[in-house]
């Protein structure tokens, strides 16, 4: 009887708009830890970013609040300070160059590969490959950047060690900048191609066999098969992994850059820095933090805008696949 | 029995051809060697002795075996034991926490009844497309909160993430039936008591999956302690990887530094002991991923499902 009652749209109106339940307080009460985190951790942060603004100098003596409100204004020239110095140039892009290749490789290498070990006859020996392949994703980069060192120490690396017993000059590895594009590119298609190849494996494994079965009936190819089943039923996965990826676009891996390279060397300042970088190594070294703060500043409302974008395209091209 | 057979048979027909099978072994083979083939490598160095080492390099199969990297660990077990205590207790403290507050704002957001849920989905939305970044972040735990140099500063601001937060939300949401919590709202549960009594106990998948997020990325962290550690008696495991590479070539790097270091460095098998910090980090998780893989896996899927 009492559900009926609940069921009926005016008291459903009655109860959701109307009244505050004690529903509604233990609720609340229960999401309040989280809210107080959210609070501290993510929305102070965001009003943070008004030192960003500022020419923040310590008064002796005060508090840190009490420092920030006394600095005077800067308006805008940490950011046109930041914006026109020549370091702006090469992080914008080192930063969106790495991260779009990384976006294609990080989607082309694992969907390919998905299939094709969707196909193996083994699925015990599938699962061996898989948990195989999934054991760099576990590790952090200071594991990482061991792994890489112990390949490319100039003196005593693997790399160098093959070189000289092919007879060839031996490489410089951590000051030759030319190589390490491809280092890098290399270190992060290893780290996050099982991971990557498994997520997707998932959603392969979902597909109704019989689909296959109808489609060769109708003598549709492995490769058309690949093409017209599989494919579109990854295209969500995909489409969202991509809206994500190029959302942070302005963001980069911090601990790829700074720990594979060794704490980025002034040889490979070029080819290894950016945004995160940068402002890693300002914070640790004593540029004002109102700079710094502008440059990260830039880096989110950049980051922001490119997420909304990407969304905003997406869902005029195929809105069901808009995550937003 | 034969509907099984059936089903074999027509994979089989749908199967690639036996020699692009044996290519596709060997392409996995050769690709899963190259994911764990560094592992072996930097073991191999951390058995090997001084002296092979100096002559012949790095070795993936050294001339000469020895344990004096790991004996001299031993020997420094105070620093690793306290390092190890650190990390534990960050990755024990820091996962029940985060397992709380996500779990709880997860099963807050599923809540289709609840009046302040439009309040708390834009909570938890806004800062998966703005942040205040890393120096906003600094200035907060840093200087308004004061939590350098204490095991919060690795702790509190990794607890939560949106992300994990609506994968909960979109596992309350399928799997727990409204008319459950309703019957139990009718005996007179509060929903603490229900979120305790009823939803931690039917959801164990999703609390799997989001503690064992949060334990490899306790476990796994450095970038805290290298913003907010200074003292010594900090520092993680991986923070204290982090610095022995850094002490070591600043050693290696200055000739001229002070000539106790040195001496303290040619007592020590400086080259293995390096490899041997990261294998004792990398075993624990090499032995445990196998296991718990699936779970991460499991999480994405159900992140990835919209609403």
């Amino acid at each position: 009887m009492s559900k009926t009652a609940i069921n009926q749209p005016g008291a459903i109106r009655f109860k959701s708009r109307k009244r505050w339940t004690r529903d509604d307080t233990e609720l609340t009460l229960l999401g309040l830890p989280s809210a107080i985190w959210y609070f501290v951790f993510s929305y102070l942060p965001m009003f943070g970013l008004i030192i960003a603004f500022k020419n923040y100098k310590i008064v002796p003596g005060k508090g840190f609040l009490y420092s920030l409100f006394h600095s005077d204004w800067a308006g805008f020239s940490n950011f046109t300070f930041f914006l026109k110095s020549n370091t702006f140039s090469l992080l914008l892009r080192n930063t969106l160059v790495y991260n779009l290749v990384f976006i294609i490789l990080g989607i082309v290498f694992p969907v390919s590969l998905a299939i094709l070990i969707s196909q193996l006859y083994s699925k015990k020996a599938s699962k061996v490959y898989q948990t195989l392949m999934f054991f760099p994703y576990f590790m952090s980069w200071v594991v990482v950047s061991y792994f890489v060192y112990a390949f490319l120490n100039p003196d005593k690396g693997l790399a160098n060690n093959v070189l000289s017993a092919l007879g060839l000059d031996t490489v410089r590895w951590y000051s030759e900048p030319k190589y390490w594009p491809f280092i890098l590119t290399f270190m992060q298609v290893w780290k996050s191609l099982g991971y990557s190849m498994v997520v997707y494996l998932a959603s392969i494994t979902g597909i109704d066999e019989s689909w296959y079965e109808a489609a060769m009936l109708d003598g549709a190819t492995k490769w058309q098969q690949a093409r017209y089943i599989i494919l579109p039923t990854l295209k969500p996965i995909i489409v969202m992994m991509f809206i994500l990826n190029v959302g942070h676009i302005f963001y980069s891996d911090f601990g790829l850059f700074y720990q594979v390279t060794q704490g980025i060397p002034n040889s490979l300042t070029n080819v290894a820095s950016t945004f995160d970088t940068y402002i890693y190594m300002a914070l640790q070294s004593n540029v004002s933090i109102g700079k710094t703060a502008a440059a990260g500043l830039f880096q989110s409302v950049a980051c922001c805008v490119t997420v909304l974008a990407a969304n905003y395209i997406v869902s005029k091209v195929d809105e069901e696949n808009a995550i937003i | 029995m034969t509907a099984e057979n059936g089903k074999k048979k027509a994979f089989r027909l749908n199967a690639v051809k036996p020699v692009t099978n044996a290519w596709l072994s060997v392409l996995f083979g050769l690709l899963s060697f190259m994911c764990i083939f560094p592992f072996f490598y930097v073991f191999m160095i951390s058995v090997s002795s001084e002296q092979s080492i100096r002559q012949s390099g790095y070795a993936i199969w050294p001339s000469e075996f020895s344990g004096a990297a790991y004996r001299f660990l031993w020997n420094e077990h105070d620093t690793i034991l306290h390092s190890l205590l650190i990390s534990v207790l960050v990755t024990v403290i820091g996962t029940v926490l985060g397992v709380l507050l996500t779990t709880s704002l997860g099963y807050v957001l599923s809540r289709s009844g609840f009046r302040l849920k439009g309040l708390f989905t834009w909570m938890t939305f806004i800062p998966m497309i703005f942040s205040g970044g890393m120096v906003a972040n600094y200035v907060v735990v840093a200087n308004l909160l004061g939590l350098s140099n204490t095991i919060w500063a690795l702790i509190l601001p990794l607890s939560l993430s949106s992300f994990n937060a609506i994968i909960c939300k979109t596992f309350f949401k399928t799997t727990i039936p409204d008319s459950l919590i309703e019957s139990a709202k009718i005996d007179g549960a509060t929903q603490l008591v229900i979120f305790s009594r009823i939803v931690i106990p039917i959801s164990k998948p999703v609390f799997a999956t989001i503690a064992l997020f949060l334990t490899f990325g306790y476990w796994n962290d450095w970038f805290q302690s290298s913003l907010y550690i200074s003292d010594s008696s900090l520092i993680s495991l991986q923070a204290l990887l982090n610095n022995m590479m850094k002490n070591l070539d600043y050693i290696a790097n200055n000739p001229s530094a002070g000539l106790s270091l040195q001496q303290y460095r040619n007592s020590m098998p400086s080259e293995s002991v390096r490899m041997a910090i990261a294998v004792v980090i990398i075993i624990p998780i090499a032995c445990a991923y196998p296991f718990f893989q699936k779970y991460f896996i499991s999480g994405l899927t159900v992140g990835a499902v919209k609403g």
